[in-house]
């Protein structure tokens, strides 16, 4: 008899063990791992953009994530004036900040926010410049400091920007995850606490969560913003588990730890297609993954020499190794879906004797060594750098040249390369908005060499001169026609070698409702419900 | 008995002295500038590390040295982490109760089964039941432990669904530590959830403690086993048969208390292993314990945090095995003298 009774009880117990309780209203995203500050005008990585872009902040417009045109956000409307040198902006009313334990917001966003916002990074000598390092990679690589002349307040809810020369794309610039708006009351009260760098480790935005805990290499915890403008579904928590294994962020959406993971492993997508419990969504990415040459170190300066590394090696196999053929083989720098990609370039064509032949006759010699840097994080654009540094060390070898294959700890790996430490490398670019100036311009002007996202170190005036050329003009066929001299410009140069344009993939429970892919940058919660 | 107490105490002492010197020495032996591996500070953060090197008298001799750094490490400033820039002494503090619980609750589990399951064999000794248990207790034995816990977790997490692979307890739920133990937490906090936090913490609970579990409880089986066997062949038994008491009365009144006498030791010469295994386990299943936090610090080369991991752990295992051998040496009476360090 009470071996009955201890039966049942132990059963019942495994039954309530077993069955998963209805939780707590919440989202777990596993990410791929931690931000570096909660800004992201200081930071191009996408693991920082996730974090806080779409989440903690809102921009004065937006990209409309499915169709890709620019929609109000906190700008209701805007005009362009006849010579698309001024634009104002109206501003929306009634919307709230975040309040936080140590910040009570006393009146609703304004034109001022916007000041502070855009001239934080614009003026050297605004007094919160130089916080977290000064450095604005996004904007300073586009040279948008000297685009813009003046942001003035016209009352308080109408901001006029002046450009010094009228530039198609700067209205897409301002709807990327970059141009977030800060709170310039919060400001000013860390000012005169003395704890001015708080603002990108404590942020306060208008966006629809806000940063509640973070831990390093283990978690963020955001709580809804109850206030928000947007009349959208917010859960009560959201909370990005910080996962850097591909296999175990798969493992814990199959358990449903994660009700979305970020960046699934091309490996993994066919295990994520069979469960029936889960979703895997595709996308063309707007992406380029490629390889560059220090161009400011000889013997890279030479174009010869590029061209024979880059017909030593057979792209089409790096992309069925690393890509499992989720990726199509680049011809420029801007992917298919984009208006300023050409077909008719003429494609390096892999051809290991003519490389050595080339090789020679430009007298690198026999057993040259070069080293190929290879980043250690998957990104979408090269899911593996490490593995293709490696297959491309045996193509080398077969035109004479000794390969070393080089990588660091993430961010002091970016840090080398914008030293210039490297003699070539393995990286890529994904685009923040749909404008081509959005490749062209931060990877190869001149400008993004001191900004640290031209990697190849290239400076052409040529190029330079060509690509500013096509801002100029607001036609696409007349964009499209710049574009294409300086497509042929680069595949007549090659200072990079491109490689891949990677699909964009996004996985997450059934349950979960709302989550689309972002083409144009970090993923967005705002609006994501987990159904019962 | 005073005496022992002294010995035994100044055996700790003179443990963790060594230990702490080790510790502190590490800090010399690791690549890179000693006082940036002693205080975690980077050597461009030039003000701070004025400051510190103040505190560590770094100009001095090394006695000066060793006796700030200890003087530093009671008063709690161990230092910070180079990855992660957070104290030290917080963050350990924060990781080692958590191992501790899965450590002790492994123990507990391996208690309850391996002692019942020891006496039923050894009492069936040669008998069916005694070869079955011994056999599955080898099988046990002989399993490698991360093995184990990567079979549970593809059976049990990633096929059935039954069990969370990852973590404490979902990040859904928001405990405060208050404690460091996450049952205890759970019942201390006013979350409205509480059941369901329960809930959760023990379904991410079973199958590392599970895992922990095996080797200890076929370990304890075994012993209990031969334990059983040697104490009801000894002639105190047959005197008590002789005396007219039944098979029950002879067990319960002499043969348990007897045959438990040389399982008690066990406990000390299972932490050490309990918590190797812990650290193992803890990587494997994400567990947020000492063990994956060093394993992490060893990958990132953050030696502050490897040297205060270390003398956290080997402080805590010296004294737990410390305590225990003294508790045995003082309660049971045959130990006088004869063996004095069997550990």
């Amino acid at each position: 008899m009470t071996l009955v009774v201890l039966l049942i009880t132990f059963l019942s117990a495994c039954d309530a063990l077993l069955q998963s309780t209805t939780d707590p209203d919440g989202i777990v995203y596993c990410s791929e791992g931690s931000p570096a500050s909660f800004n992201p005008q200081l930071d191009t990585s996408g693991t920082t953009v996730d974090a806080s872009s779409h989440q903690i902040y809102d921009r004065l417009i937006d990209f409309d994530p499915v169709t890709g045109n620019i929609v109000p956000a906190l700008a209701t409307s805007w005009l362009t004036s006849d010579d698309g040198k001024t634009y104002t902006f109206q501003l929306r009313k009634e919307v709230a900040f975040h309040k936080t334990e140590t910040f009570k917001p006393t009146r609703f966003f304004n034109a001022d926010d916007v000041l502070f916002s855009i001239n934080r990074w614009r003026l050297t000598d605004h007094p919160y410049h130089e916080i977290s390092g000064g450095r604005y990679p996004y904007t300073d690589s586009l040279n948008l400091g000297e685009l813009i002349t003046q942001v003035k307040r016209l009352n308080g809810y109408r901001v006029e920007i002046t450009l010094s020369k009228p530039e198609s794309s700067f209205l897409a610039n301002l709807a990327t995850d970059f141009s977030v708006i800060l709170s310039s009351e919060y400001a000013d009260k860390l000012t005169s606490r003395n704890q001015k760098e708080l603002i990108d480790y404590s942020p306060v935005g208008t966006g629809p969560y806000q940063l509640s805990s973070f831990r390093q290499d283990r978690y963020i915890r955001y709580k809804k913003h109850s206030e928000y403008w947007r009349k959208i579904e917010l859960t009560d928590k959201l909370i990005f588990d910080i996962t850097p294994s591909s296999s175990l962020r798969l493992a814990k959406l199959l358990t449903a730890e994660c009700d979305a993971i970020a960046l699934p492993a091309h490996s993994e997508l066919e295990v994520i297609r069979k469960q029936e419990n889960l979703v895997l969504d595709e996308k063309p990415g707007l992406n380029i993954g490629f390889w560059a040459f220090n161009t400011s170190k000889p013997p890279f300066n030479n174009p010869k020499v590029r061209r024979a590394l880059g017909m030593a090696i057979d792209r089409n196999v790096l992309i069925e190794a690393i890509y499992f053929n989720s990726a199509i083989t680049a011809k420029n720098i801007v992917p298919p879906t984009s208006w300023a990609f050409q077909a008719d370039v003429r494609p390096l064509s892999y051809n290991p004797s003519a490389a050595k032949k080339l090789l020679q006759e430009q007298g690198i010699p026999d057993g040259f060594t070069m080293n190929i840097w290879a980043m250690p994080v998957q990104r979408a654009y090269n899911p593996n750098a490490i593995k293709m540094a490696e297959l491309i060390q045996v193509y080398l070898q077969e035109v004479g040249i000794k390969a070393n294959i080089i990588s660091y700890e993430w961010s002091t790996f970016r840090e080398r390369l914008t030293e210039g430490l490297h003699d070539s490398v393995l990286i890529g670019w994904s685009a923040d908005n749909g404008d081509p100036d959005n490749f062209y311009r931060p990877l190869l002007s001149c400008a993004a060499i001191k900004s640290g996202t031209n990697r190849a170190m290239w400076c052409s005036q040529e190029y330079d001169l060509l690509i500013n050329q096509a801002l100029e003009y607001t036609e696409i066929s007349e964009r499209t026609y710049f574009y294409g001299k300086a497509n042929e410009l680069l595949a007549e140069q090659l200072p990079l070698i491109p490689i891949a344009h990677a699909s964009r993939y996004q996985a997450h429970r059934k349950k979960l409702s709302g989550l689309v892919i972002n083409p144009f940058g970090g993923v967005r919660f705002g609006g994501v419900k987990k159904l019962q | 008995m005073s005496n022992v107490f002294f010995r035994y105490t100044n055996l700790i002492l003179v443990t963790l002295f060594i230990l702490s010197l080790l510790s502190f020495f590490l800090a010399y032996l690791f690549p890179g500038q000693a006082i940036e591996n002693l205080t975690g500070l980077r050597i461009d953060e030039l003000t701070e590390l004025q400051n510190s090197q103040i505190k560590y008298a770094v100009d001095g001799n090394m006695f000066i040295q060793y006796w700030h750094y200890m003087s530093e490490l009671f008063s709690g400033n161990w230092g910070v982490s180079f990855s992660s820039g957070l104290p030290l002494y917080e963050d350990v503090s924060h990781y080692l109760p958590a191992s501790i619980e899965l450590s002790a609750y492994a123990l507990f589990l391996s208690f309850f089964i391996g002692l019942p399951l020891g006496f039923l064999a050894g009492l069936r000794h040669h008998k069916a039941t005694d070869y079955g248990l011994l056999s599955i207790s080898l099988l046990g034995y002989s399993i490698p432990v991360f093995w184990l816990a990567l079979i549970l977790i593809l059976v049990f997490s990633l096929q059935l669904g039954w069990f969370p692979l990852s973590g404490r307890i979902s990040l859904i739920f928001e405990i405060p530590s208050i404690t460091g133990f996450i049952l205890i937490d759970i019942l201390l906090s006013d979350s409205v959830d509480r059941h369901a936090a329960l809930i959760d913490a023990l379904r991410h609970l079973i199958l590392p403690t599970f895992s922990i579990a095996v080797v200890t409880t076929t370990l304890i089986l075994r012993i209990t086993r031969r334990s059983v066997i040697e104490t009801l062949n000894s002639e105190f038994i047959l005197a008590a048969y002789a005396r007219g008491l039944t098979p029950r009365q002879v067990l319960m009144r002499h043969g348990v208390r007897n045959a438990l006498i040389p399982v008690l030791p066990l406990l000390a010469m299972q932490f050490p292993t309990l918590l190797t295994n812990a650290m193992i386990v803890e990587s494997i299943f994400s567990w947020p314990g000492i063990g994956n936090w060093l394993i992490q610090a060893i990958y990132q080369q953050d030696y502050p945090a490897i040297r205060a991991g270390m003398l956290a752990v080997s402080v805590l295992v010296v004294i737990f095995t410390m305590s225990i051998e003294l508790t045995i040496r003082i309660t049971d009476p045959r130990r006088r003298r004869a063996e004095r360090a069997a550990i």
